[in-house]
């Protein structure tokens, strides 16, 4: 199977159907989407507003991100709970988008920077003793956030 | 002047109408203003919570109000600059609609909630480095923004879609009446 077959095939759900043949569902699932990302952006620029000197710079990192695990995982799944039916009914649409392949792109780099190296060196203290790593941490992580918003929002002007 | 007969004169001017047709200008603005949307509401989502008690209660609740309302701030500004010119790009049509309504109402009250926090919950009820979770007042004002945000978040994400607008008739005489909406008038 290839991928454009795949597509197709998350295309012809039941699933995908509905949402198209619905007027309130396809906008209603999408605010939704929006809602969890922002509580997935406002989790992360908690920790990466401290890791640029703004923002709770009293705090230790590790603590903050402690706080905000929690809530990035919850954005997450309400982003991904929501975002997979959305694909779903607009698969062929997003195959071919240019904007679809950046936020994927984006994403799939964000989610693994996030969970590997992002999740190490913020639970250790160790960016106060290199502040600058914990910078170009944050300047990475937001900027490929970025990629993921602007390429979600372009989906629906492509 | 009628309101109406302004935001109609507005959207023929030449700069709204060039943002209108623009092929990316309104688009890139747009994006602006998911993004602010993003940084702001994030930001008042964490607020929020730690006003709820939900998280960070170890910090005290004005280091956190101290450390992020600026940027919160600056998050906002941006908001209100994008949204203005994605206004003005399509005025009349944005007056008339329903969802928009709804997100300046929930705004206003929005507005309300805060100025209510700062001025009365914020120096009597929590006073200064006070940690843990905070008295009921101050977990209502949270709750408050929290619903309110969503609402014009929501709402802001529905404008975009039509089934409302003048220009689809017929409506019921409710749906009419809350967008100033003359069908026989030809508005």
């Amino acid at each position: 199977m290839s991928l454009l077959e795949f597509f197709q095939w998350c295309y012809a759900t039941p699933i995908g159907e509905t949402i198209r043949n619905s007027t309130w569902l396809f906008p209603v699932i999408e605010a939704i989407h929006l809602l969890g990302l922002a509580l997935t952006i406002g989790s992360v620029l908690l920790v990466e507003l401290r890791l640029l000197g703004v923002g709770l710079s009293r705090q230790p990192v590790a603590q903050l991100s402690a706080s905000a695990e929690p809530l990035l995982i919850l954005g997450l799944t309400i982003s991904f709970l929501t975002g997979i039916p959305l694909f779903m009914s607009e698969s062929i649409k997003a195959y071919y988008s240019f904007a679809f392949w950046i936020k994927m792109t984006s994403l799939f780099l964000v989610l693994l920077f996030t969970f590997t190296l992002r999740r190490r060196l913020t639970r250790t203290d160790l960016t106060a003793e290199r502040p600058k790593l914990g910078r170009w941490m944050a300047v990475v992580s937001l900027s490929l956030w970025f990629g993921v918003a602007w390429g979600g929002r372009w989906i629906g002007f492509s | 002047m009628s309101l109406l007969a302004f935001f109609g004169w507005l959207g023929d001017t030449p700069w709204s109408v060039d943002l209108h047709e623009s092929q990316y200008a309104y688009a890139i603005i747009e994006s602006i203003h998911v993004w602010a949307m993003a940084f702001f509401f994030g930001l008042v989502v964490m607020f929020d919570l730690r006003l709820l008690g939900v998280i960070m209660r170890k910090v005290p609740v004005s280091e956190v109000l101290e450390r992020l309302l600026p940027l919160t701030i600056a998050g906002f500004v941006i908001m209100v600059i994008t949204g203005s010119l994605l206004f003005y790009a399509i005025p009349l049509r944005s007056f008339q609609n329903i969802f928009f309504r709804s997100k300046m109402i929930l705004l206003l009250l929005a507005g309300l909630n805060v100025w209510l926090f700062h001025s009365r919950v914020y120096p009597r009820v929590i006073g200064r480095d006070v940690d843990g979770v905070p008295p009921r007042a101050a977990r209502v004002a949270g709750a408050l923004s929290l619903v309110l945000w969503i609402g014009i978040v929501v709402s802001g994400r529905m404008i975009a879609y039509n089934w409302f607008d003048c220009d689809r008739q017929p409506q019921t005489a409710f749906i009419n009446f809350v967008t100033s909406c003359f069908p026989e008038a030809g508005q």
